[in-house]
């Protein structure tokens, strides 16, 4: 086990190193920089290799147990042994949890790599925390990452020469001109999958933050990869400034952690006492759910302390000594928890937390950058709006978990439902294929929110997954359908699949990944387990909070909606008469450094949700093993009558077969209604949208958040900058030349003042001297018996002067 | 005129010497001959190490200098020497180059 580190340390730092040498050489590596593609690629794939090496050592240290029913009585004793040695309290929960629930808690492989710095007790380090979510990201991440990097060398060839960009004008008139910008492509890149690797492995949330921002400014440079275009460089705006937003509710949330919790680490660590002795202090998880209390969420003692920091203070000032208080306070301290002290503390840190989330998942309110930053290259398209970046929210959700309360979970499942909904809508409409990608983008980001919100971490963190490759799948296809005919606009393709088929087959199967296709209960697509994992989840949900029902319903109308639109892509794309001679003719199929990840990740999106043959092996499973301990039974809020259901409800073969059915329907209607009105033109959308006039308005605008964000924030934000503008030039500036003025009018005085008074004085000493001098000289007349004389009359004086003032010297003494 | 009633003494010591400085130092003033001066310095020099010697004198005081003043007498006695030299030596190259070694009209490193 100690090789994990190792291996997925090196796996992290590789990309980095890719991206120094790029940075520094980029430009001299082969013709035009081609060089800096190879080295990158290099770099990702070896970082996929030790990715895959430290999953194998993961399984072969915690092989996948079969199904539930066979309590797990082949747990091997050593492994006990270092889960005593990692967790005091683990042995004894293992022990009741042998007769309970059977549940084998794998420890996690935490540690620090190098610390920045200590504050007594609190420090700030550079650590790793490795679990089966860790080694699955990794896995998922350079490989997805991997087929982007080959990908691109087809898609970006164009950078490798002059490059025409015939969307920029200049003012001459004349399309922009530049240089190919293919190595600095790369070097992002790299400092992406750097970034995005460092968020997965660390070991506590402060690093997790600052790789965050990492992830977040790679993003503004590749949005903003064709800089001149005005659209492009108001993306890369726009998504860093949205980002902004939420991190700031993030680092609220880093706050309430640092003050309630002490620590920012993830896991237990290892700490020098006062006395010197080494000591295990409990990180973040174990403090929201110590083994102590059968890992139940409570608040952290830190917490409610600051809670009741008054009282605290009270029974300080009247004790007699600080043992004594502290005894007391200890005394107390369940009692003030029982009383739901410190508990707002603990909602206010998962709040924080996740608003980040919102901000960098794209979840209603925030998600108005997605759509945008489909102004970047399509690549980048793929690996930063489907597997990764966007992905980062889903999974620090996913992390932080244990620490999230009931309360905090309704809000996400709310948030999520929103976003999955209203994003639906809009891909419903949407013309420009990437922009439906986008869309459907922010939906199954939705998707994924809600099912953690629903208590489904499983579902969630396995349709990140599933999603991860077939997203990434759709992205490429349509990257190379743009590269072939040059537009995004739907309206102008149709009928491609003759001179695209390759192209064609792999979206059609990622179109039938995402809509969820398969033989119901039998088989099918990644899609079809990750989706039904959700809707099930849902189904529990629904029954235990009735109240709350409606986010199930619209989880499944989105299921529909879901399939629906991709097929209306497709169909539009690659189907019916083309609509535009011109794109048919010039369409071609693309290079097969460009097929080939195509056709990779349309196999992952295929078999991701299936069974190794012959094993017990199955991504749920391997994920299954990093459930956070204690949020698997669910829990009760107790604020609000309100109920988090338990996972492994919904795996009940009624509930999951119920599920499964439900899905089917809703994913078939809309691959019927689909077809109806795209594929055989039984039905013409052109009357389903004078029908529904309002709707589809309110769809094609995006339901007005891009317009309401400019009035309310945009435009005030601008007119106010304007105002200060305004103010700066007319007021701060004229004082500010006055002043300059009036500085130099001083300076001429000053200057006065210095030639005529102070020059003048050392002028005249110097002149003065000179004379002295002229004088003097004719002493020196060069009479050497002159001298004696002078000498000796020179002598004599003295004497007499000594004589006379010599006595009268002494008595004053 | 005490002096001339007592033992020979420390003063009458003084008294010699200074008369034999004040002696070289009038030499000096008044021979317009370089060797002439060159005599006058040895006759302050001695007049000087008469002084040294005086107060070095055991017999004379009964708190003197010690061996000190010979010391110093001494080391005057060599240096006396070695300037004697060097001055005799620029007397000749002086009598080169103006053919004669009068003083007066040495003047030429007036300011």
């Amino acid at each position: 086990m100690d090789t994990l580190p190792l291996l997925l340390g090196t796996a992290w730092l590789l990309p980095l190193a890719s991206f120094a040498l790029i940075l520094l050489f980029g430009s001299r590596m082969g013709k035009a920089g081609r060089g800096a593609g190879f080295v990158a690629t290099a770099a990702i794939v070896a970082a996929f290799v030790l990715s895959a090496t430290a999953l194998t050592v993961w399984l072969s240290a915690h092989p996948i147990e079969a199904p539930a029913g066979h309590s797990s009585a082949t747990a091997d004793s050593a492994e006990h042994g270092a889960a005593a040695k990692e967790n005091h309290a683990a042995d004894t929960h293992a022990s009741a949890g042998e007769t309970t629930a059977a549940k084998k808690i794998i420890p996690p492989v935490a540690g620090d790599w190098y610390e920045l710095g200590a504050f007594g007790t609190k420090r700030i380090t550079i650590g790793y925390y490795i679990d089966a979510l860790t080694i699955a990201m990794f896995f998922m991440v350079t490989m997805v990452a991997s087929c982007i990097h080959i990908y691109s060398f087809g898609y970006m060839h164009e950078e490798l020469s002059e490059v025409t960009d015939h969307q920029v004008t200049l003012a001459s008139g004349q399309h922009l001109h530049r240089r190919g910008r293919f190595h600095r492509f790369y070097q992002y890149l790299s400092l992406f999958c750097f970034s995005m690797l460092g968020l997965v492995i660390a070991g506590n949330i402060a690093m997790v933050f600052v790789f965050w921002e990492l992830v977040g400014i790679c993003s503004y440079f590749l949005i903003g990869f064709y800089i001149e275009r005005k659209s492009a460089s108001n993306a890369a705006n726009k998504a860093f400034i949205v980002n902004r937003v939420g991190d700031f509710g993030m680092i609220i949330g880093l706050m309430a952690v640092w003050t309630g919790m002490g620590t920012f680490s993830f896991g237990d660590y290892e700490m020098k006492d006062a006395q010197g002795r080494e000591t295990m202090r409990p990180g973040i998880f174990s403090q929201a759910r110590p083994a102590g209390n059968d890992f139940q969420l409570q608040a952290p003692d830190g917490m409610v302390k600051f809670a009741k920091r008054d009282e605290i203070a009270e029974i300080v000032q009247k004790s007699e000594n600080a043992a004594d208080a502290e005894l007391q306070i200890e005394k107390r301290i369940d009692g003030w928890r029982k009383d739901g002290f410190g508990y707002g503390w603990l909602i206010v840190a998962g709040l924080g937390i996740f608003c980040g989330c919102v901000g960098k998942s794209a979840q209603f309110p925030l998600h108005v950058w997605l759509p945008d930053a489909m102004e970047g290259p399509t690549p980048v398209s793929a690996l930063i709006h489907a597997a990764t970046m966007v992905a980062a929210g889903v999974y620090l959700v996913g992390r932080f978990y244990p620490v999230f309360t009931p309360e905090v979970l309704m809000v996400i499942a709310y948030i999520g439902c929103i976003t999955l909904f209203i994003a639906a809508t809009m891909a419903l409409v949407a013309t420009d294929i990437k922009r439906v990608l986008a869309f459907s983008t922010v939906s199954q980001l939705g998707y994924m929110m809600l099912a953690l919100g629903f208590g489904g971490w499983l579902a969630g963190i396995f349709h990140l997954f599933t999603h991860a490759f077939f997203k990434a799948l759709l992205f490429l296809c349509s990257g190379s359908v743009i590269h072939a005919t040059h537009t995004n606009e739907m309206p102008r393709m149709g009928g491609l699949l003759k001179k695209m088929p390759y192209t064609g087959i792999t979206m059609l199967i990622g179109c039938l990944a995402i809509a969820g296709a398969g033989i119901p209960w039998i088989i099918g697509l990644s899609g079809y387990y990750s989706k039904d994992f959700i809707i099930a989840q849902g189904l529990v949900y629904q029954h235990a909070n009735p109240l709350h029902g409606w986010l199930f319903y619209f989880s499944v109308a989105g299921a529909g909606m879901t399939s629906f639109y991709m097929f209306r892509l497709w169909y539009m794309t690659f189907l019916g008469t083309p609509r535009d001679k011109h794109v048919y003719d010039h369409a071609h199929e693309s290079t097969p450094s460009m097929l080939v990840p195509l056709v990779i990740l349309a196999v992952m999106s295929v078999i991701s949700g299936w069974k190794v043959p012959f094993t017990n092996l199955e991504l749920p499973a391997l994920l299954t093993q990093a459930i956070p301990s204690g949020t698997e039974e669910g829990a009760v809020s107790n604020l609000t009558k309100f109920y988090i259901p338990a996972e492994h409800l919904s795996h009940e073969s009624g509930v999951h077969f119920f599920a499964t059915g439900i899905a089917f329907l809703m994913a078939l209607l809309g691959f019927v209604l689909a077809t109806a009105f795209y594929g055989t033109k039984r039905l013409d959308p052109n009357d389903a949208r004078r029908t529904f006039a309002t709707l589809y308005r309110i769809f094609i605008h995006k339901w007005y958040f891009d317009e309401a964000y400019q009035k309310i924030f945009v435009r005030p934000a601008l007119a106010i900058s304007g105002w200060i503008a305004w103010l700066d030039k007319n007021g701060l500036d004229w004082i500010a030349d006055n002043s300059a003025r009036l500085m130099g009018l001083c300076a001429r005085l000053d200057d006065w003042f210095d030639r005529k008074f102070v020059d003048r004085l050392i002028d005249l000493v110097a002149a003065g001297t000179y004379r002295l001098g002229i004088r003097l000289k004719a002493l020196q007349t060069g009479s050497l018996r002159q001298y004696v004389m002078l000498l000796a009359v020179g002598l004599a004086a003295l004497f007499m002067i000594m004589n006379f003032y010599w006595n009268f010297a002494m008595s004053k003494m | 005129m005490e002096l001339l009633t007592q033992p020979i003494g420390l003063s009458h010591y003084l008294v010699v010497s200074a008369l034999l400085f004040v002696c070289g130092v009038a030499c000096m003033a008044t021979k317009r001959n370089l060797l002439g001066v060159l005599m006058g310095i040895e006759l302050v020099l001695s007049g000087a190490n008469l002084n040294f010697v005086a107060f070095g004198s055991p017999y004379l005081q009964s708190k003197s200098l010690g061996m000190d003043g010979q010391m110093i007498a001494l080391f005057v006695i060599v240096l006396a020497a070695a300037e004697a030299a060097v001055a005799l030596a620029i007397a000749l190259n002086y009598y080169h180059t103006h053919a004669t070694v009068d003083v007066d009209k040495a003047d030429e490193l007036k300011g």
